[in-house]
């Protein structure tokens, strides 16, 4: 950030000297300190989970949810400000609902990340608007089976067969390639269907427990939804006792790990 | 002063050209078949006796029309319009059931001003061959077989007693066949030639039966001529 | 004043007609063009309905309510589309029975499928409770009156059944294309209010009472009541079909029917001669 004070980061409408748009750059700062939010494909559906810190001991519990519902069958997971999240989660449901009235059929996972991607896209183009503090993880099954997004501020977007973003999203991505990896090996060797969702409510638990820092950050809450043939195909919370007895392994994993230290 | 924005619309209305008509989709494992006849009218006066009444919407989707040749024409081409668009944006072509709903929304949004019959069939990905009758006033209504148009009401019993699932691709183009010959000789709406196309994953294929060769049915007994001017029938003994 | 009308350009226009050329009333006279609804005709309204369903019956039962419809579609006294069905759930304890304009119904279903798909995933964030049998049904009277009151009705007679969590109790009420709206332990639309809401009211009556404090019929007698009537509608509507669906809703959610067919006694009629004096 060495162009910092040079003027060119006051507005999203103009570039600097060396074609960067600074505010869309600061907005990638405020996913940065966001807890982290993963999302992982599965063979059988998708898993979606947010570390949700608790900025006060007062908030109720269960209060101000980060994962929402853009239709039956599709959830996004952001990671950045909260309210620009349900913004988003409001703009892309309208996006789901007016694809269904028009053409008779549940949008597809990638059809909606598209338009979502367009929408957060324009506010990087006018001086009057700011950029979307978000990165948003969008996962949904489909009829082409299980997708998985992930929209940065700028409005670019990738899929991915697992994704993490916000604050250490570094750790999780790489212990992600691990589980990856692993179920990749097990695919192509022909050994063993691919990972499960059932498995991968586990690991997601246990990688947003093993990213949270004690330390440094403030309490947090585990925030977990799936979409497969145990949720009916719909996009849902995991279920309390799962949820739970993840929650139990990843800490149990945590002590070992520390252990081993 | 006479407002030439004010014409009376339902003065225009009747003046127009209808497709009084008799047309058909059937669905067959892997694909369907949809049929016309070829006859336009205005009024009691054959406008176009080649008419081709089976309107392309996309690759594997056609639809036929019936009710005002104006009002279904202009329905058919936004939809074919949609469907380019839809095709272009999303990289895939539309369901069938997604042009079906496109047809069903126009005709249900503008129900006071349209008169379309519409049947949409056609082959897609996920559903294979499919057929949707929209009637009148809108609503969609999937069925493995539809005839619309005014010459399908002479033969709704005729579909009922022959119609059997599970037929082949030859067998359905005979059904087709023979429905529209039947409803064409009962309906003075209807006639002209019979056009068939065959839609499937790998083709669509039109077949054309030419007007002085439909399939014969029962058609009354033969009239002898008599010589003779008073009426009376040589060889009839009183 | 000069005439606008492009067969009359340039001419003088009569006194009679100099008011208001460009039909801006409320607003003051304006150049053309600057006034598009000027251009257009009256929107016309008030349909009438095309492709019909008839009755559907509705009788509240010892721990719920049934539901019951058959499953034409008529076009005029063409019986069109023999499969389709006029019972539509929505959400875990509602359903709707709709008679009338079937692509009204289908306009109906989709709204309300949309409305209750957001408020699924709006409930994923905020944990709302879901819209209640009640909740939907005065969404639906709202909804129609206001489309009655612009004079573009929503074709349809609707029979709301639920089963109300809060209060356990079922819930039965009629709303239709005016805007009227009624409830009662046994209700029917169309032709069934005629021919079956008798039969209902008195089965109903006799094991309840007139004031309903008594026990209620139990699920077998509901079924069975409900199958009569239904027969009994088939014989005497001729917009009806002796293939119908009963829908049942109960604490344990909706449940409906594969269709059936009630069985018909015509045998007495094999030695009816003529249509008085006649014996043979």
């Amino acid at each position: 950030m060495t162009s910092i004070g040079t003027g060119y980061d006051l507005s999203v409408s103009t570039y600097s000297p060396d074609g960067r748009l600074f505010q869309v750059e600061y907005a990638g700062k405020a996913v940065e300190a966001a807890g982290v939010a993963i999302g992982l494909r599965c063979s059988d559906g998708i898993v979606l989970g947010v570390e949700r810190l608790l900025h006060s001991k007062l908030l109720v519990k269960g209060a101000n949810r980060r994962i929402a519902s853009l239709d039956e069958h599709i959830g996004i997971a952001s990671a950045g400000l909260l309210a620009d999240g349900k913004h988003l989660a409001r703009r892309g449901r309208e996006e789901a609902s007016s694809f269904r009235e028009n053409y008779n059929s549940p949008v597809s996972v990638q059809i909606l990340s598209d338009r979502i991607s367009a929408y957060l896209q324009a506010y990087t183009c006018y001086g009057s608007v700011r950029p979307f503090g978000l990165s948003s993880i969008i996962g949904g099954v489909d009829k082409t089976g299980p997708k998985l997004f992930c929209i940065e501020p700028s409005g670019v977007y990738y899929g991915y067969r697992a994704v993490a973003s916000g604050k250490g999203k570094a750790l999780a991505k790489t212990e992600l390639e691990k589980i990856v990896n692993k179920y990749l090996d097990a695919e192509q060797s022909g050994q063993g269907a691919g990972l499960t969702c059932r498995e991968a409510v586990d690991e997601v638990a246990r990688i947003i427990y093993l990213v949270h820092d004690d330390n440094k950050d403030k309490d947090f809450e585990l925030e977990m939804t799936w979409i497969c043939q145990e949720s009916g195909n719909k996009h849902r919370p995991v279920p309390d006792d799962l949820l739970k007895s993840a929650e139990e392994k990843a800490k149990a994993a945590l002590e070992e790990g520390m252990e081993e230290d | 002063m006479a407002n030439i924005n004010s014409v009376d619309i339902s003065r225009l209305k009747n003046g127009e050209v209808n497709l009084g008509t008799s047309i058909m989709a059937v669905q067959f494992n892997g694909g369907v078949v949809i049929g016309a006849d070829s006859r336009t009218t205005t009024g009691a006066y054959i406008a176009n006796r080649v008419t081709d009444k089976l309107t392309h919407i996309h690759d594997r989707i056609y639809c036929c029309r019936s009710g005002s040749a104006a009002d279904t024409q202009a329905v058919a081409d936004v939809v074919h319009q949609h469907a380019q668009v839809y095709t272009s944006v999303y990289g895939a072509p539309p369901t069938v059931s997604t042009a079906a709903a496109l047809f069903e929304k126009m005709c249900y949004d503008n129900k006071d001003q349209l008169s379309a019959g519409i049947i949409v069939a056609g082959w897609d990905k996920e559903a294979g061959g499919s057929v949707y009758n929209i009637p009148l006033g809108g609503g969609m209504f999937q069925q493995p077989w539809a005839i619309g148009g005014s010459g399908s009401t002479y033969v709704y019993g005729y579909c009922d007693a022959t119609y059997r699932e599970g037929w082949n691709e030859q067998e359905t183009v005979e059904f087709v066949k023979n429905t529209l010959a039947l409803a064409m000789s009962r309906d003075g709406s209807s006639g002209g030639c019979i056009r068939m196309c065959v839609i499937t994953k790998d083709k669509v294929e039109r077949h054309f039966i030419p007007g002085n060769e439909l399939p014969r049915f029962w058609e009354g007994k033969e009239i002898i001529g008599s010589v003779g001017g008073n009426g009376q029938q040589i060889g009839v003994v009183a | 004043m000069m005439s606008q009308h492009p067969a009359t350009w340039g001419q003088p226009t009569p006194a009679n007609s100099s008011f208001n050329q460009f039909n801006t009333f409320p607003l003051p006279q304006t150049q053309r063009g600057q006034s598009s609804h000027a251009h257009h005709g009256p929107v016309g309204h008030t349909q009438q309905p095309l492709v019909t369903g008839t009755s559907v019956l509705g009788l509240k039962y010892d721990g719920g309510v049934m539901i019951a419809a058959d499953n034409l579609a008529s076009y005029g006294s063409l019986a069109r589309f023999r499969d389709i069905q006029r019972l539509h759930p929505l959400g875990q304890h509602t359903l709707l029975g709709v008679a009338g304009d079937m692509s009204d119904f289908q306009w109906l279903k989709k709204e309300l499928d949309a409305l209750l798909r957001e408020e699924d995933a709006l409930a994923l964030t905020d944990s709302h409770p879901s819209l209640s049998p009640k909740n939907i049904y005065e969404l639906l009277s709202n909804l129609f009156y206001a489309r009655r009151s612009k004079m573009n009705p929503v074709w349809n007679a609707v029979l709301v059944g639920g089963w109300d969590k809060v209060k356990k109790e079922s819930f039965l009420a009629y709303v239709d294309l005016l805007g009227t709206t009624y409830t009662a332990p046994t209700l029917a639309t169309g032709f069934g209010a005629h021919l079956a809401q008798p039969l209902l009211r008195e089965a109903y009556e006799a094991k309840a009472g007139i004031d309903g404090n008594g026990p209620l019929l139990t699920k077998e007698e509901a079924e069975k009541v409900l199958e009569d009537c239904m027969k009994v509608l088939f014989y005497r509507d001729a917009r009806s079909l002796n293939k119908y669906q009963i829908a049942t809703i109960t604490s344990e959610g909706v449940d409906i029917s594969d269709s059936k067919s009630a069985d018909t006694y015509w045998k007495f009629a094999e030695g009816l001669r003529g249509y008085g004096a006649q014996t043979q």
